[in-house]
């Protein structure tokens, strides 16, 4: 399908800004970069249906294998190392370790190409504490036991920005022009926030907490989860179009879906699950250039001789002894007979791989379903120059208000370099979109660094001569969908519990994507089988 | 016919816009490149060749003269209107500021000679050619007297160079649509074309002439009442040194950064405390900012210092003395000096990045904390990494504004240098330019308020008494009694402070 600049730009960017886009016809340089990452085509591979047979000599023999080296599987295989138990693999398909947490090595600093901060945790989710401790990321405990960050890995103020109708805004909700309608409803919100934080429900928990194992389950707080967060806010008639607009980004920025296809209990869950107590700000970030690529390179140092890159598991064959993993490495097959399996990969895939799964379903796989993203990474020889000298400066997070995409994230910022060269990470989720992977991979990286430029050029019309490079990475299964009636539906139960030797372990099974979830999946998946 | 009054008035006109966009160039151009002696005589000559220039070139113009008139009445209005806040603009590009400079003095002067001869030409067939003369001649140097009054006692102090500007491209292009009524029987095609183009034009002007505030975010026209005689943007900021009465000074994007009437109070009140309080033999000196050169000047006065590291962001600063023969003559060549290096690097990064042998006394003379990026070399964590580079013995000094006007921005400067550990002696003095300042001396360990400076140290402002007298705050500018917040990287509650503290006298 051959489409014409305007048509892609009005695909992503929205017609009437992709027909002002057009009508420039100032020809400008271009710059340089490719589209990086999955080199394997795990899809294509098992559509094949090639038979999977491992030459004799290729067998090993271990304990037990991780299938993926993202944060739940590097937090199984940390696990073990700290637990003093050796005998285990980390299979990972890439060649770059990290899944949806990777981030590269760049000047003057890295970059993430997809999680890039994680909110200070609560001193009671005590091993994710611990981690931040061996980390040497704290500096003590205050005396209520709220763990103390270290400043310079707390976001460095000013954490976010919005741009609105040619300008720069402080903060992400947006307050210049806001009616009194506005406020009264903005603050009618925060109230219904408020309430749900201090909610406690029979079993005595909260609503939303991380990990989503520790939410309540009182049917009172699951029920949200039956209708959309845009419903939700209709049935309390909210109107403010910007207030909408706020619920909205949140959703996509958290779960790449638009307001009316996320559920009503994710939407909260954003704005409730890291507020301490009613009144209280929402936590801290921790946050690095490079992003959570500083957890995955942690993890990476506990376990590396464990790990073994570019091995696509291609099957897994529960048997009376165990388990068989099979994976494509360089175009060899080599096999694990194993006691256990810790499959860390996206649950959706289990079905393909797991040999039996199809004819006697543990639960309904396809129930798991990922919405696509790109991620860009511009490389900038300078900082655009501001257009006002009253805009608000750049800050870490930097919002397009009339855009799609979420706008970008500054690397060196964190670092307190505010001059000169910087990489800038610019995310686009594919939400709402029916085929938004298909779409996302028919273009190529001319197309999409295109639509980047032209989105970021409404805010930075020198864009053009500051960006040195765009690397782009498409990501075909971003992560979970919390779409209504998924969450708590029971199917995460279900999938859960173990089958036939193999334990499941994804942020998939929280149905939330997000550091807190893989982590926590990785060392459940981990302590069920050291027990 | 009673057409030809009205064209008189149209000279008048026509002579005083004219004039009025010489004087602009002449202005601000003397604003810009200093001596204004050379700049008038330049101005003024390729402007009165241009119109000579233009003068002849009339004869080249044999049809629809009316019409032409009026182009050229529209040209003038554009390019003259608009010559102020362009000049600005490209101001802050100093290499090819001269080159639009003269090359829109002379275009407006070529066009503006071609004004008086085509209009005395449509105006031959009504009047005697004595006649014409005269009176053509007679109003256009009354216009000339008009403007000249007008300009020094009325524009420039009540409009600013970027309204008077565009207020005369606004006669100019009223007298072009003007024209195509009055001289209407004589211009024979386009006449709605001239008018659809004058309106535009003066809609153009009159537009830039409501915004003329948000135009020129260099509003450096009211800013610098002296003479400048330095100016570059780099890539940092923008440098400005202006000669006046009272003597040189410097302003970073447009703050005054000192002025060498009393700079040397500011300058000995920063220095000699942190001297005073870490005693014998100071050997190693870090400073940090301070690019201009005027606290090393000070530091040097000790023998017993061995060496002085400096490090600023811009090199565009530390480079000044090399430019500017007055700045190193008030630091007394400190950048000559083999006890100095020089690093051009953000202090916060730098200090993050070096392992260096400790320090015996430091010296922090950033600017205002009056953004973020600013904002940053104030904060626990910037004062965290300072310590790293510091003996338990050493004692440094930080500028930290206004305790008068920046009470709790001041306050919580102070604050922040006790949350990391500082012992802190907060003190003040009064420096004419900027008013009471404040500083912060501080130690790792408690010591004595030190109670005169240092001895056979040729100072001009402190002595026994003025040095102690430092450590007394007046009761506006002590501690406020409300909660002052510490300053963090994730809060920066300084700059939040500031802006709010000094937005009040803006
Ligand atoms: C653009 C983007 C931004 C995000 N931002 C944040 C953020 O700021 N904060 C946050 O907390 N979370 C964020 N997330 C969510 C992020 O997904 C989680 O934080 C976390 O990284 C999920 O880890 P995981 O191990 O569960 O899954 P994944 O990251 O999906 O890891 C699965 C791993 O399994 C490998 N794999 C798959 N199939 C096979 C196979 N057959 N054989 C071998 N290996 C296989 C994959 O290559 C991958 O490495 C973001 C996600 C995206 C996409």
């Amino acid at each position: 399908m051959y489409l014409t600049r305007r048509e892609i730009l009005a695909a992503f960017l929205g017609t009437p800004f992709a027909l002002a886009a057009c009508s420039d016809n100032t020809s400008r340089e271009f710059p340089d970069g490719e589209i990086v990452g999955t080199n394997v085509n795990l899809g294509h591979i098992l559509r094949e249906n090639r038979n999977f047979e491992v030459p004799a000599g290729n067998w090993q023999t271990v304990k037990v294998a991780i299938i993926g080296a993202g944060i739940a599987g590097l937090s199984a295989g940390w696990k073990f190392a700290r637990e003093g138990f050796n005998d285990f693999v980390l299979l990972e398909l890439e060649k770059e370790i990290g899944g949806t947490s990777q981030s590269s090595v760049g000047n003057p600093v890295g970059y993430p190409w997809g999680a890039h901060y994680l909110p200070v945790p609560f001193p009671e989710n005590a091993e994710l504490v611990s981690l931040l401790d061996e980390m040497s990321l704290t500096e003590g405990r205050r005396a209520s036991g709220e763990i103390l960050i270290r400043e310079e890995f707390l976001c460095r103020d000013p954490e976010e920005r919005v741009f609105y109708k040619g300008r720069w805004y402080d903060g992400l909700y947006l307050h210049v022009g806001e009616s009194d309608e506005d406020k009264r409803q903005i603050d009618q919100f925060q109230k219904g926030i408020d309430r749900w934080v201090s909610w406690r429900g029979n079993d005595g928990k909260r609503a939303f907490a991380v990990p989503v194992a520790n939410c309540s389950t009182d049917a009172q707080a699951t029920a949200l989860d039956k209708i959309s967060f845009a419903e939700w806010l209709r049935q309390l008639d909210f109107t403010s179009e910007r207030l909408l607009w706020y619920c909205d980004y949140a959703c996509r920025d958290d779960y790449g879906l638009k307001l009316d296809q996320t559920s009503a209990w994710a939407g909260l869950f954003y704005f409730c699950s890291r507020v301490r107590k009613s009144g209280d700000e929402s936590q801290a970030f921790i946050t690095f250039p490079e992003g959570n690529g500083r957890f995955v390179n942690h993890f990476l140092e506990k376990v590396r001789e464990k790990v073994r890159r570019d091995h696509a598991v291609v099957s897994i064959i529960p048997n009376e002894k165990g388990v068989d993993v099979v994976c494509l490495n360089e175009n060899e097959l080599r096999g694990f007979h194993c006691e256990k399996v810790i499959f860390a990969s996206p649950i959706f895939t289990a079905p393909y791989v797991i040999r039996g799964f199809n004819e006697n379903p543990a639960f309904a796989a396809g129930e798991f379903q990922h919405n696509a993203w790109f991620v860009a990474n511009l490389f900038l020889k300078d900082r655009p120059k501001p257009r006002f000298a009253k805009d608000f400066p750049l800050s870490w997070d930097n919002v397009l208000y009339e855009s799609p995409s979420l706008g970008y994230v500054n690397a060196t910022h964190q670092k307190g370099i505010d001059y000169g060269a910087t990489v800038w990470t610019y995310y686009y989720p594919m939400c709402a979109e029916e085929k938004g992977r298909t779409k996302l991979f028919n273009y190529e990286w001319r197309e999409l660094a295109d639509v980047c430029l032209t989105d970021l050029a409404r805010a930075h019309p020198d864009i053009y001569e500051l960006t040195t490079r765009i690397d782009i990475m498409r990501w075909g299964h971003a992560m979970i969908s919390p779409r209504p009636d998924f969450i708590w539906s029971g199917v995460r139960e279900k999938a859960m519990r173990p089958y036939r030797n193999i334990h499941f372990a994804h942020t998939d099974l929280s149905g939330i994507p997000l550091f807190e979830e893989a982590f926590y999946h990785g060392l459940r998946a981990a302590g069920e089988i050291m027990r | 016919m009673k057409r030809t009054p009205l064209l008189f008035l149209n000279v008048i006109i026509i002579a005083t816009c004219g004039l009025i966009y010489e004087l602009l160039a002449g202005t601000l151009s003397s604003y810009v490149l200093g001596d204004s002696v050379t700049q008038f005589s330049l101005i003024i000559g390729i402007y009165l060749f241009a119109m000579g220039v233009g003068s002849w070139a009339s004869r080249y113009i044999d049809r629809n003269i009316a019409e032409k008139f009026v182009d050229i009445e529209l040209a003038v209005a554009v390019i003259g209107g608009f010559s102020a806040p362009l000049l600005f603009l490209t101001f802050a590009n100093l290499s090819y500021f001269g080159i639009v400079l003269y090359s829109m003095v002379f275009i407006i002067g070529t066009l503006v000679g071609l004004e008086i001869p085509l209009l005395m030409r449509i105006l031959k067939d009504e009047l005697d050619f004595k006649d014409l003369v005269s009176k053509v001649l007679a109003l256009d140097y009354i216009g000339a007297l008009a403007a000249s009054l007008l300009f020094p006692i009325f524009l420039v102090p009540k409009l600013g160079l970027n309204r008077t500007s565009l207020l005369f491209g606004m006669l100019n292009a009223a007298v072009g649509i003007w024209g195509t009524w009055l001289l209407e029987p004589l211009i024979k095609r386009n006449i709605n074309i001239l008018r659809v183009k004058g309106f535009v034009i003066l809609a153009l002007l009159f537009i830039a002439f409501i915004k003329a505030d948000s135009l020129t975010t260099l509003a450096e026209d009211n800013l610098f009442t002296d003479n400048i005689i330095y100016a570059k943007s780099s890539p940092y900021q923008r440098i400005v040194v202006t000669k006046g009465k009272t003597g040189h000074a410097l302003f970073l994007n447009g703050n005054l950064q000192f002025n060498s009437f009393d700079e040397y109070r500011y300058h000995e009140a920063l220095v000699h405390p942190a001297f005073a309080a870490f005693g014998e033999n100071p050997k190693r000196i870090l400073v940090l900012g301070g690019g201009d050169g005027l606290a090393l000047r000070e530091i040097l006065k000790y023998k017993s210092v061995e060496n002085v590291t400096l490090v600023d962001l811009d090199p565009g600063m530390t480079e000044l003395s090399k430019a500017l023969p007055a700045l190193a003559e008030l630091n007394r060549n400190a950048y000559d000096d083999p006890r100095v290096s020089v690093t051009n690097a953000d202090a916060f990064f730098w200090l993050d990045n070096n392992t260096l042998e400790p320090f015996d006394i430091a010296i922090v003379d950033f600017p205002d904390p009056n953004n973020f990026a600013l904002g940053k070399l104030y904060t626990t964590r910037f004062y965290k990494l300072l310590k790293s580079k510091l003996k338990p013995d050493s004692a440094i000094v930080i500028q930290c504004t206004s305790p008068l006007i920046a009470r709790k921005s001041y306050w919580s400067i102070i604050k922040t240098l006790e949350a990391v550990g500082f012992i802190v002696k907060p003190y003040q003095t009064t420096v004419p330019s900027f008013g009471v300042w404040g500083y912060a001396l501080a130690k790792l360990q408690p010591f004595e308020t030190p109670s005169k400076p240092p001895a056979n140290i040729d100072l001009k402002f402190l002595n026994d008494n003025s040095f102690a007298s430092m450590f007394d705050f007046p009761s506006d500018t002590t501690l406020p009694l409300e909660e002052i917040e510490i300053n963090r990287l994730d809060n920066q509650a300084l700059v939040r402070y500031y802006e709010m503290e000094w937005r009040r006298f803006e």
